[in-house]
């Protein structure tokens, strides 16, 4: 190349590793072995018709496909079974062992089931395929036809990006959340000032970070017009997948000398919960500006926030506590598992004793799709990564989003609370 | 692969409803479409372009919508490459899968003019103004890449086998 000898990032690590090189520049143009691709039932079945419209009889290897249900299951209409079954199907046809259907939502049931491992390439027809990041995987939403182009071919075409470290130290506030970190950055960085890049997550708050909390990161990047945000694995990482990552596996670590587009440094001790207003996750103010704000719906879920530490936040500050009048909670646990554990550490009981509604584990109201749809005018606060206009249902209702536990909080009062007005 | 053609200057921020406007979005016929491709910023554009001709163009070209309608009404134009600072990333990725190739380069737009003859060589990444008798360079385009404009795009890629058997 001509150039200086320049460390790697870790996205350029992991990009190398996948395209046969010993090092990759932001920019260039690679084509890469993907070890994982996923499709939902919205996406995957404009996969199989360009899969089919592409002659294709075959896909190239079945273990390596995951097909999560999850958008509008348990199918809330005949359309929605159909494109289910069109999934189901192929899955049969193809020998596609990995087809969930009402398990939950692929960004959280992936990582828990150990389908996604440190220093992997997985491509999703999903934009927040970028959640697994959080694992020090390189994990990116791509088009239907990219992914049936892998299901073909095994490999796809991705540029490198440059990558912006974002370095976070100091103890977190009481109250403060992996949520309220993301909010903020994203707020910092701008809706698209992270187009096309990495974002790397590192420091001292970061470490002390459960992975849980690195997913709600992760799964924001997006949020920032990021490619991928990625995580370094460290104990928490390897304890978390601790059933699953093989003995000896490479686990890839940035360089040293690794170039950074931009770094930009967080002392997070000062600051308080927050929240994105209507209707940008980039237009983030604190929670204290907000609290005469009165709502209608509060959601506790998604791919975001829906794991076993958000729900044990919300169950915390509802605990012997009653959900305001006039409003209605709704509580999705984002997988099966994560629904059957808060069974049996009574999270479940707290929630329904608080006049909450707990769904199966869906997307639901995440996309406005079903399980808590908004009306004409309606406020939620929200634990979802978007709150674009109309996103939950009517263009004149109105979204808020912020961590389960300002959300819990808001549910008790029935306006836009700080968690320390119920939590003395 | 080789492209020559007139330049066409457009700014910073062109978004998929300045490249086609959502109002005639009810078809999803590009024959229909093209005719109104960037009406609302340059208004003979659609009328004027020739075959072969480029697009030069700013930053984040391709912005908004992930609408697949965008790069397929400029490449119905005959718009044989875009050059600009920097793509989308939803338009990029669509602009390649349809086989219109994009490429990145932050001194042509600063130095091309409306009109001039420009003559892109993407294996090279060279692109040669044949007006002003200047060079300026881009990240070539990789054989795979251009295998898969060569074939017009994924879909048709898909069919021949994709990369196993055409470029490894
Ligand atoms: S929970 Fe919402 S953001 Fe997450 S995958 Fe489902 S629809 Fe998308």
């Amino acid at each position: 190349m001509g150039k200086a000898k320049r460390g790697s990032t870790l996205a350029e690590k992991i990009l190398a590793r996948h395209s046969g090189r010993d090092r990759v520049e932001p920019g260039e143009l690679l084509l890469v072995d993907v070890d994982l691709t996923m499709a939902n039932d919205v996406t995957a079945p404009i996969a199989i018709r360009s899969f089919r419209e592409a002659g294709a009889e075959r896909v190239v290897d079945p273990s390596r496909i995951v097909l999560v249900m999850d958008h509008f299951t348990p199918n809330k209409d005949i359309a929605s079974a159909e494109q289910v079954r069109e999934c189901r199907e192929f899955a049969r046809e193809q020998g596609i062992s990995l087809y969930f259907e009402n398990d939950g939502i692929a960004h959280a049931l992936l990582p828990e089931r150990g389908l996604v491992l440190p220093g992997q390439l997985v491509l999703g027809a999903d934009s927040h395929t970028c959640t697994y990041g959080a694992l020090g995987a390189l994990a990116t939403g791509v088009g239907s036809t990219d992914i049936a182009a892998v299901w073909v071919t095994g490999k796809a075409w991705l540029k490198v990006p440059a990558s912006i470290k974002l370095v976070y130290e100091g103890e977190l506030s009481p109250w403060v959340t992996a949520k309220d970190l993301i909010l903020k950055t994203i707020s910092d960085l701008g809706v698209d000032g992270a187009n096309y890049k990495a974002l790397e997550f590192s420091g001292g708050t970061i470490s002390r970070l459960s992975v849980e909390g690195r997913m709600t990161m992760a799964n924001m990047a997006i949020e920032a017009g990021a490619k991928a945000g990625i995580f370094e694995v460290d104990g928490k990482t390897r304890e978390y997948l601790a059933s699953f990552l093989p003995q000896g596996w490479e686990i890839p670590v940035p360089d040293d000398g690794a170039e950074y587009e931009e770094v930009r440094t967080y002392d997070v001790s000062s600051m308080g919960p927050v929240v994105a207003i209507p209707h940008s996750p980039g237009n983030v103010r604190p929670v204290e500006e907000l609290s005469g704000v009165r709502i209608d719906q509060v959601v506790i879920g998604s791919c975001t926030n829906g794991r076993m530490e958000d729900l044990r936040a919300a169950a915390g500050a509802l605990s012997g506590r009653k959900v305001a009048p006039g409003v209605r909670l709704l509580i999705l646990p984002a997988t099966r598992r994560i629904y059957l554990q808060a069974l049996k550490e009574g999270l479940l009981e707290i929630f329904a004793d608080a006049g909450a509604t707990i769904c199966p584990p869906s997307c639901g109201p995440c996309l406005g799709g079903h399980l808590g749809v908004l009306g004409k005018g309606e406020r939620c606060v929200s634990t979802t990564n978007r709150n674009f206009l109309g996103r939950m249902g009517h263009p004149q209702s109105e979204i808020y989003l912020a961590s389960p536990i300002v959300a819990a909080a808001s549910a008790v009062l029935g306006r836009i609370a700080h968690p320390g007005e119920v939590l003395k | 692969m080789k492209y020559e053609g007139k330049a066409w200057i457009f700014g910073h921020d062109v978004d998929t409803d300045t490249i086609i406007p959502a109002r005639y979005l009810t078809t999803w016929d590009v024959s229909l479409l093209a005719p109104h491709c960037m009406e609302d910023v340059d208004s003979g554009f659609a009328r004027e372009v020739e075959p072969g001709d480029v697009i030069v163009a700013g930053r984040n070209f391709g912005c908004g919508s992930s609408r697949e309608h965008a790069p397929a009404v400029i490449k119905a134009l005959g718009i044989s490459a875009i050059i600009a600072q920097s793509f989308a990333r939803i338009f990029y990725r669509n602009g390649f899968n349809i086989g219109l190739p994009l490429v990145e380069c932050k001194e042509a737009f600063e130095r091309v003019k409306r009109g001039d003859r420009l003559s892109l060589d993407l294996e090279k990444g060279e692109i040669k103004n044949l007006t002003r008798d200047e060079s300026y360079f881009f990240n070539p385009i990789p054989p795979f890449m251009r295998d898969l404009l060569r074939e017009g795009g994924l879909v048709p890629l898909l069919k021949k086998g994709g990369w196993r058997v055409s470029s490894l």
